[in-house]
């Protein structure tokens, strides 16, 4: 092998490794503010990127049919009418089912796996048992090769530019904007929050609807790269929840520093070791740090 | 037009049937003229199997909910329009079928449940169902020991036999030697990769494959990878294909991760100009989830494609179509589990009766001459003689079949030096 391949494959792999940075960290992201912020264990964060993935397909199918000439732009719209659809969906699920439950949060976690099956079997029966493949457009495709024998590949550096943009607008929303303002308030302390005259319950609402509308935005995003099917969200959902647990549950810098730390390890030892050893190899570092520090990597200070 | 003609023949035909039927009705009233036209109960039912005069009670246990429901469903709308097609023809032994569906929710302990139930509860004279090899392991010891026969359709790792049992997808031999040898013979690929989901199937089907590449055709194994069921993340696999440029990858990657592996595979700029592939995980059902402009190029080893050129099968898409709309696709097992009730019926009117054990020694030498694959035959171990074809991925979700194995194999379930 000369000097210049083992160049380019290190330069792959590194990518690699960002590319499942960006993957975890955006799986993980609707996830982190809903069981971070509010407590809520959501085990239907995977459907509600379901949702996200089907909206592109629908949309997909019906730009290809009545305006083939926008193919090359819709799938933007798409991302945002995904995060509408998610966030109305998380809204409801909130009304109808989780804001009945706060005070027990073992309950939360059986009826969202309750919900998660329901919203499966909502989903087959809507778009049928089989998988779908909604139509990208072309210049999703592909691989950008800038030097002969490196691929960088397209749909990695969209899905990581959309992380960058997401993350970004977390960190906006959480710590510059009022609704930040309540959510932090509401979590250091719930009762005196209440007192000062913030509505808890609709800022309750209004975070597991941005949370899910996140896990919309990502499985949207993961029709790049993955399947889209009935049960496509519960592939990523043990993912998002190492990750966030990993990162130190009310902290979204630990997410991202959790996000990270897997991903690295990760791609590095599935490329010197067989996948499933790395797989092993990986959790069995999670579960090492996380019974030496069972917080997480980030704690954050609150009385508890 | 053809197509438009068979449909219309199809629904004449039925037509006929029916008021064969019809005319067929007052004779009810006299006993004798009745009982002339099909066997009596009591001699082609020993056993008190759920077979009256005018019915004989059969099994589905498929998958409709679940996990396996994207792969399943196929399989179960292809056993029923066997089902209705039979039931046109006058049904088996005079007796028209009627199904009871059971639902084994991707769940294998309520697969064993459901199949205790379709054969102690209902004393169906047949099961056609069960797809991955997990539900039909768990079916096993009950089909055995309550004597039940069961159909299942799927392509599978092989090294099981049972009386109880008719395979009618491929064993492993079956499915991968014949295709090894082609990408020798006509590719000249000599080192090969082969990456696996980590189950049982694609182990065993990998570990044939090694043998055969190392020690029949003096190739070179070059990696052999397995990733777990529902891995979404192929970069650094790819890269490690990248690193030791193997003249072919085999590939056995499946469910939700197959659809990852060759969208991946794309955008990392391995496509098929650059990278031969062959892999036996992919149909027509699989395509429609990958999308055919991922993966147009690369090569499957199947006995059946959805596209092949005869007139069995073209009467067979048309069918299929006819019932489930002009989008059906049709994978390699879709056809396999609509061989199951054909052959079922075949084999009890040759043995005269519907009871298990004459059935089941009756099945060895069962032809079904109109299969869409060609011809089919059962074999004294229960599985199929059937051929091996290779057809190559089209960019709209179909296959171009390129070349075919010369003549029937036999199913090997029980391979020698490859164990």
């Amino acid at each position: 092998m000369s000097a210049s391949e083992i160049w380019n494959i290190f330069l792959m792999q590194g990518f690699a490794g960002l590319s499942l940075f960006s993957v975890l960290l955006l799986m993980g992201l609707g996830l982190a503010i809903i069981f971070g912020q509010m407590g809520v264990i959501n085990m239907a964060h995977g459907e509600f990127m379901t949702i996200g993935a089907y909206t592109i397909f629908m949309l997909s199918s019906l730009v290809q049919s009545y305006a083939p000439a926008l193919m090359p732009y819709y799938f933007f719209v798409a991302i945002l009418v995904a995060f509408i659809l998610a966030f109305a969906a998380g809204w409801l699920a909130e009304w109808a089912l989780i804001r009945h439950l706060y005070k027990r949060p073992l309950d939360t976690l059986l009826a969202t796996w309750g919900l998660s099956l329901g919203m499966q079997q909502t989903f087959r029966s809507t778009f049928g048992a089989k998988e779908v493949s909604p139509t990208l457009p072309d210049w999703l495709l592909g691989s950008w090769a800038p030097a002969e024998g490196l691929d960088i590949p397209i749909n990695g550096l969209f899905v990581m530019g959309l992380t960058v943009a997401v993350t970004a607008g977390v960190f906006l929303m959480l710590y510059r904007s009022r609704w930040g303002l309540r959510v932090r308030a509401t979590v250091s302390n719930r009762t005196m929050a209440n007192a000062i005259g913030i509505n808890t319950k609709r800022t309750d609402r209004m975070t597991f609807a941005i949370g899910c509308g996140i896990a919309g935005v990502a499985g949207a995003a993961f029709t790049t790269i993955g399947s889209t099917g009935p049960t496509s969200g519960s592939l990523y959902i043990v993912d998002a929840f190492l990750v966030v647990t990993f990162g130190g549950a009310a902290s979204l810098l630990g997410t991202v520093a959790s996000a990270f730390g897997i991903a690295q390890t990760q791609s590095i030892s599935e490329f010197f070791l067989t996948g499933s050893m790395a797989k092993v190899l990986t959790l069995l570092a999670i579960i090492t740090i996380l019974m030496i520090r069972p917080q997480g990597l980030f704690a954050s200070k609150v009385r508890r | 037009m053809s197509s438009q003609d068979d449909r219309d023949d199809l629904m004449s035909a039925s037509r006929r049937n029916f008021s064969l039927g019809m005319a067929a009705l007052p004779l009810i009233g006299v006993p004798g003229l009745s009982m002339a036209a099909t066997p009596p109960t009591a001699q082609v039912n020993t056993t008190k199997l759920a077979v009256t005069d005018t019915e004989v009670t059969v099994g589905q246990l498929h998958s409709a909910t679940g996990t396996m429901a994207i792969s399943e469903t196929g399989s179960i709308q292809a056993e029923q329009l066997a089902i209705d097609q039979i039931n046109a023809m006058g049904g088996v032994l005079g007796r028209k079928i009627k199904v009871i569906k059971e639902d084994g929710a991707s769940d294998w302990p309520t697969f064993a449940e459901k199949s205790k139930k379709l054969l102690v509860n209902d004393r169906v004279a047949a099961v056609f169902g069960c797809w991955t090899s997990a539900s039909r392991k768990a079916v096993l010891p009950i089909f055995e020991k309550e004597n039940g026969m069961l159909y299942y359709p799927t392509f599978y790792e092989g090294l099981e036999q049972s009386k109880n049992v008719i395979y009618t997808g491929q064993e492993a031999t079956q499915q991968i030697i014949w295709g090894l040898d082609w990408v020798q013979k006509e590719k000249g690929a000599k080192s090969f990769f082969l990456i696996g989901s980590d189950y049982i199937w694609p182990r065993t089907s990998n570990k044939i494959a090694r043998k055969h590449i190392e020690n029949f055709q003096k190739g070179k194994v070059v990696g052999e990878e397995y990733y777990p069921l529902g891995h979404t993340n192929f970069n650094s696999l790819i890269n490690k294909i990248k690193v030791a440029k193997p003249d072919c990858v085999y590939a056995i990657v499946v469910g939700g991760s197959n659809v990852a592996f060759y969208k991946q595979m794309k955008a990392a700029g391995l496509t098929s100009d650059k990278q031969l592939l062959l892999t036996i995980s992919v149909t027509e059902d699989e395509l429609l989830g990958i999308g055919g402009e991922n993966c147009n190029g690369f090569y499957a080893c199947m006995k059946y494609f959805q596209s092949l050129d005869n007139p069995n099968n073209k009467k067979f898409v048309d069918a299929f179509k006819a019932k489930y709309g002009a989008k059906a696709v049709i994978g390699d097992v879709t056809q396999a589990a609509y061989l199951g009730p054909w052959l079922w019926k075949a084999t009890v009117e040759k043995a005269g009766s519907f009871d298990i054990d004459k059935v089941a020694a009756a099945s060895p030498g069962i032809e079904f001459k109109e299969a869409p694959e060609g011809y089919v035959k059962i074999h004294e171990n229960h599985h199929l003689w059937s051929k091996a074809r290779i057809g190559q991925i089209q960019m709209d979700g179909q296959f171009k079949m390129i070349a075919e194995s010369p003549n029937l194999i036999e199913p090997n379930p029980f391979p020698k030096g490859y164990q």
